[in-house]
């Protein structure tokens, strides 16, 4: 019977993997035969059938950072206080985590509509940049709160304990002590929420739309590498070669985003906190 | 019973390590967590400058009865605290004393050694720029050599505290508290998740600090109790069994060698515990 098991989990593993790298391998070999560094650099023409990927690029990154800045101090600071300060079982808690737990399950085009809705509509700014951002970071900010908060609580009581009883104040526990330690729970947050962004369609589609000019501001339309995928695949017949290589290129900033992350934490880590 | 001969028990009579007056008053305290009685009717006296013993089986409330003396008991959810502690002649639960000071001035040594996740130099330096010092790197250092630490640390003060050994990370702690210049260190079974050398080197420092800082140490261990204790309170369960008091006090031979209580007499000498 454990034979059988194991041998169950090991084929769906195999599977698993082997899909991984069927997509891979599909995507650098076909693109590889067409790729240059031009393609990283030109703007795209005859509806992304020709040209690159500049402007795109650069909108991505704009609306990810648009996110980003939302994401990481409103995160932060509502994960600090249910951790730290929270009345834990108090009725009001108890909504706002419920309330955080059905969004992070809500379907990204509903907060398309909603983005759409509120940001481009009610609020005037219109298919931007800046209301794609704020909808991506509506999004995510229900995975990274739930994840950080969890590090915060991973932080042991008997450091809080060991601060306490020394006369430090909280500000300074939490400064010194469980923002430190909880850091490596931070990183994979926004690890995640990129690449949550980065992954993300149809919450965009609505909001920063899908024009492929370089952005002038955050309140120009802007096209994200996912929306351009899109795009090419289901609307541009012949736009398939520069579907795969941006598909290439997001993937190499996903894994580069996320490696860069875990070697700077880890370094940081063992300096640092050393258990 | 063996009468033994303790050396800085012969050196140091009583009256050379206090004064008469009690730097901690202790009335009629007694700890709930939520309805269930931790201990009742607590009241005691600890003397200045000496090593005061806190023994007695687990369960009886020696730890928590300690963690009230600096209100960090007041970090546990639901516990409430009854009767008065007065510290210096003040009592601690008036609504105008300053935590952070009152902490400052009366430091916890825990069970297990808790340095904070930091460098072995941060450790020390944080709390003492929390509480505004001067000089704290000298401040650092001294704190180091007095319990000596500096010779095995000084090369290595920037890597992380959590690197050091278990008896190590302890005389850090210790070294962290005494930097803040405390008049009290309340010891929670200091010694007991060190092994026996580290276990030897904590007791001597506490013969060290002795006369600088008054020490109130809960010890499971006897025989450390009678090492160390310049006077030892016995706490024991009440008659329900549930709730700690106590039932023996006086100084370190009048509990252990000629004590009234039958039910410490047993349990000092080996008969129950």
């Amino acid at each position: 019977m454990e034979g059988l098991t194991k041998s169950i989990s090991w084929i769906v593993g195999l599977a698993l993997i082997a899909m991984l790298f069927y997509i891979l391998g599909d995507i650098i070999l076909v693109s590889a035969k067409h790729f240059s560094l031009n393609f990283l650099l030109d703007s795209p023409f005859s509806g992304g059938r020709k040209g690159g990927i500049y402007p795109i690029i650069i909108s991505t990154l704009l609306i990810l950072a648009v996110s980003l800045l939302v994401v990481i101090p409103i995160g932060l600071a509502s994960s600090l206080y249910l951790a730290e300060f929270a009345e834990q079982n108090s009725k009001g808690i108890i909504v706002i985590r419920k309330s955080i737990e059905v969004l992070s399950a809500v379907p990204s085009i509903v907060f398309g509509l909603f983005g759409n809705a509120i940001f481009s509509l009610y609020l005037g700014m219109g298919f931007s940049i800046l209301s794609g951002g704020l909808t991506l970071a509506i999004m995510a900010l229900p995975l990274f709160i739930t994840t950080v908060e969890k590090g915060f609580r991973s932080v042991p009581s008997n450091y809080r304990l060991a601060a306490f009883s020394l006369g430090m104040s909280r500000f300074t526990m939490i400064k010194s002590v469980v923002i430190p330690y909880a850091l490596p729970a931070i990183f994979v947050g926004i690890v995640l929420s990129v690449g949550r962004a980065l992954a993300e369609t149809a919450a965009l589609i609505f909001t920063s739309g899908y024009v492929d000019r370089m952005p002038e501001s955050l309140f120009d339309s802007g096209r994200s590498l996912s929306i351009h995928i899109y795009d090419l695949t289901m609307n541009v017949p012949g736009g398939d070669i520069n579907a795969y290589k941006t598909s290439l290129v997001l993937i190499v900033l996903i894994l580069a985003t996320n490696t860069l992350i875990n070697t700077i934490l880890k370094s940081w880590y063992k300096k640092r906190i050393a258990l | 019973m063996i009468k033994r001969n303790y050396p800085w028990k012969t050196k140091l009579s009583e009256k050379e390590c206090c004064d008469s007056s009690p730097i901690i008053d202790v009335k009629n305290l007694s700890l709930f967590y939520d309805k269930q009685k931790a201990f009742g009717d607590i009241s005691l006296e600890v003397n200045r400058g000496c090593v005061t013993g806190i023994i007695g089986p687990s369960g009886c409330g020696k730890s928590s009865f300690i963690h009230c003396l600096n209100r960090m008991i007041e970090l546990y959810p639901s516990s409430k605290v009854d009767g008065d502690i007065y510290f210096n002649g003040k009592n601690i639960f008036d609504s105008r004393v300053n935590l952070m000071d009152l902490r400052k001035s009366i430091g916890v040594i825990f069970q297990e050694p808790t340095p904070l996740p930091l460098s072995i130099i941060t450790n020390i330096e944080l709390p003492l720029k929390e509480h505004r010092f001067n000089n704290i790197q000298e401040r650092a250092v001294s704190a180091l050599k007095s319990v000596g630490l500096w010779e095995e640390v000084k090369d290595k003060l920037k890597t992380p505290a959590n690197n050091l050994s278990g008896g190590q990370k302890q005389r850090l702690c210790i070294a962290r508290t005494i930097a803040l210049e405390p008049d009290v260190i309340l010891m929670d079974e200091p010694c007991s998740s060190l092994d026996p050398i580290s276990t030897e080197k904590i007791e001597g420092l506490i013969h060290e600090l002795k006369g600088s800082y008054t020490i109130l140490i809960v010890t499971h261990n006897l025989a450390q109790a009678r090492r160390v204790c310049d006077y030892v309170y016995a706490f024991w369960y009440d008659e329900l069994g549930s709730c700690g008091k106590i039932l023996d006090s006086g100084t370190c031979s009048d509990v252990f060698e000629h004590s009234q209580n039958e039910t410490i007499r047993d349990y000092v000498g080996g008969l129950r515990g």
